[in-house]
């Protein structure tokens, strides 16, 4: 029985793993680069210096 | 909402009621410890803890009793950042200390290895060694920036009153306890988690109080982003907290006594543990020091980060794939073929995240290259960078089961974590720490850039030294392994390889005492520094000094 179940779960990891791993990281690449985001990431990248003293 | 919380001078205060009150049962606890405990050694572990509590509580009472201290009414807290980059170098300086006694007592075994004082046993300074320049060093040093980068960045006060308090006091007892237990003989043998059940717990009480200062400050920011600096932070908070709890789940003999045994058995335990150690290395000693990266370097070289959007990548891809990456530490063991492929597998993508962020950090520079040739201390973050692009194109070859078959248990190893340990963490948080303490006391420079120019040098020098003897002598120890004659029987005896390291293991410890020096340097500029350091301008001194 947890035999079965192992392989279950393992049969489906390696099947699956690799879509959703890629599914993940492709909607983080689109998300930093989409290019309405640019403005606001360009703001960010400058938030160390809006601090007036160090 | 946050009016609540950053009112520092209410009357009273939840902090000064809770924090108290747990010193006094800690205090409690430890005198009973000393008191019960049928075990020397955790009798003597109950009386340090006890002491530390007290001395806390004298601190909190010194600090607190019918005053609100000084550093409570400016914008940012400092006081604590202060004494975390103090604790930093403290630590620095004993840790790398023993980690040079080590090395002598590998090179010459005959002088500094005492049969009749067992603290001084190899076994037992090792994890202190360990544990003094990753936890207590780089601890404090993450514990210490976070603070100041988390206060700039969300432009607010730490949350939580005199929390942040406990967790730097509280931090340093737990490295107090668990190096006096090393070198008592206290361990539970699991690499870098060597501390028994009784420190662990209060070493998690003590992280979630950090996770809900963190996490508090960022809650009130009033900076609507929040910066890439504090993902980074806030990722190895989480993330270290879930791989101490995990790894350390175990059963004490008797409340009365040090030893615990483990929830885990076998191959379980041999991967929780390793899935403890290398993510303990992807979150503690690398996405903790890439907040570091992300805020100082374009700090220091006064340009923002080369590309805001790769960093998002960076940080996304990164804390995905280092999770799986831990079965490499179990190349050619019990643990199942897959794991170990899939270990593998994950290890080699993660050289793309990591380049990633290198060339972030790197980058960063473009159009000012010309100040790294005057200004040492940029020098020193952006050579971090690079040795954290040089040992993390190691680390996955090494992950690749032939070339671990010849590099595992040996030397490079060794050699491999230095690089890491040395040039990237290390240096990255003197780097830091250059740039923090002329800010944090006011300062317009530091006392001398020429000392930091011999720092640089010398420690560089060093570290070279270090790594490329141990890669000399890591390979010719995996291939003394293998060397059969032509009967097929082994070549070479242990003892040939041992004898054939000596000279590499003197190199080595010149190496490492060459990195002590230089930092024995810097304390000496740092101290000068705050001590002779001419004020920075009344304008730029808005680092809240209004007590000094």
């Amino acid at each position: 029985m947890e035999r079965w179940a192992f392989e279950e779960v393992l049969a489906f990891t390696r099947s699956w793993d690799a879509v959703y791993f890629t599914a993940m990281f492709v909607v983080a690449a689109i998300y930093a680069y989409w290019p309405k985001n640019k403005a606001k990431f360009e703001a960010a990248a400058r938030i160390p210096f809006e601090d007036e003293g160090h | 909402m946050q009016t609540a919380a950053s009112e520092a001078s209410a009357s009273w205060r939840i902090d000064l009621f809770v924090l108290p009150l747990i010193l006094g049962l800690g205090w409690l606890a430890g005198i009973l410890e000393a008191a019960r405990s049928p075990d020397p050694a955790m009798a003597i572990q109950g009386w340090t803890f006890a002491a530390c509590m007290m001395g806390i509580g004298v601190w909190y009472l010194w600090s607190y009793a019918g005053r609100t201290p000084a550093d409570e009414r400016t914008p940012y807290a400092n006081d604590v950042v202060k004494a975390g980059v103090i604790a930093s170098m403290f630590w620095a300086v004993a840790g790398m200390a023993v980690g040079l006694i080590l090395a002598l007592q590998l090179s010459f075994p005959h002088w500094f290895y005492f049969p009749d004082v067992p603290w001084t046993n190899f076994g037992r300074l090792r994890p202190l060694h360990t544990s003094a320049v990753i936890f207590a060093f780089g601890g404090n040093v993450l514990i210490a920036t976070s603070f100041y980068v988390v206060q700039r960045t969300s432009r607010a006060r730490l949350w939580g009153g005199s929390l942040p308090w406990f967790v730097f006091w509280g931090y340093n007892t737990f490295i107090v306890l668990a190096g006096t237990g090393y070198l008592l003989g206290i361990t539970q043998s699991k690499e870098y988690a060597e501390p028994e059940w009784y420190a662990d717990i209060w070493l998690t009480l003590v992280w979630v109080c950090y996770l809900l200062t963190f996490l508090g400050t960022i809650i009130k920011r009033r900076e609507p982003h929040i910066y890439v600096a504090n993902w980074f932070y806030l990722s190895f908070i989480v993330t270290i907290a879930m791989l101490h709890i995990v790894n350390n789940l175990s059963w004490p003999v008797s409340l009365l006594e040090s030893q615990s045994y483990s929830l885990f058995s076998g191959v379980q335990s041999a991967l929780t543990q390793w899935w403890y150690g290398h993510n303990a290395v992807g979150f503690f000693l690398t996405a903790g020091f890439l907040g570091i990266m992300y805020y100082f370097i374009p700090k220091r070289a006064e340009r923002p980060i080369y590309s805001y959007r790769l960093s998002i990548v960076h940080f996304w891809s990164l804390i995905f794939i280092y999770i799986w990456a831990g079965p490499h530490h179990l190349l050619y063991t019990a643990l199942p073929e897959w794991a170990q492929t899939l270990g593998m597998t994950f290890s080699v993508i993660l050289w793309m995240p990591s380049w990633g962020g290198m060339i972030n950090g790197l980058m960063t520079l473009s159009g000012a290259w010309d100040k790294l040739r005057t200004d040492p201390v940029l020098r020193m973050l952006v050579v971090s960078v690079a040795f954290y692009g040089m040992s993390t194109f190691e680390g996955p070859v090494m992950s690749v089961k032939t070339v671990n078959a010849l590099s595992h248990y040996t030397n490079w190893t060794i050699g491999h974590v230095h690089s890491g340990a040395l040039g990237w963490v290390a240096y990255v948080s003197f780097g830091a720490i250059y740039c923090l303490v002329p800010w944090l006391w006011g300062k317009k420079t530091l006392y001398s850039n020429a000392l930091v120019e011999w720092h640089f040098w010398i420690s560089t020098l060093g570290i070279v030294l270090y790594i490329t003897s141990m890669w000399v002598a890591g390979i010719m120890q995996g291939l003394m392994w293998r060397a059969y004659n032509e009967f097929g029987f082994l070549e070479y005896s242990f003892a040939e390889a041992v004898q054939a390291m000596h000279p590499y293991y003197i190199i080595r410890a010149i190496g490492g005492g060459l990195f002590l020096a230089g930092v024995l340097i810097m304390v000496f500029n740092l101290w000068k520094t705050v001590r002779q350091g001419a004020p920075a301008a009344a304008a730029a001194a808005l680092v809240p000094e209004a007590a000094e």
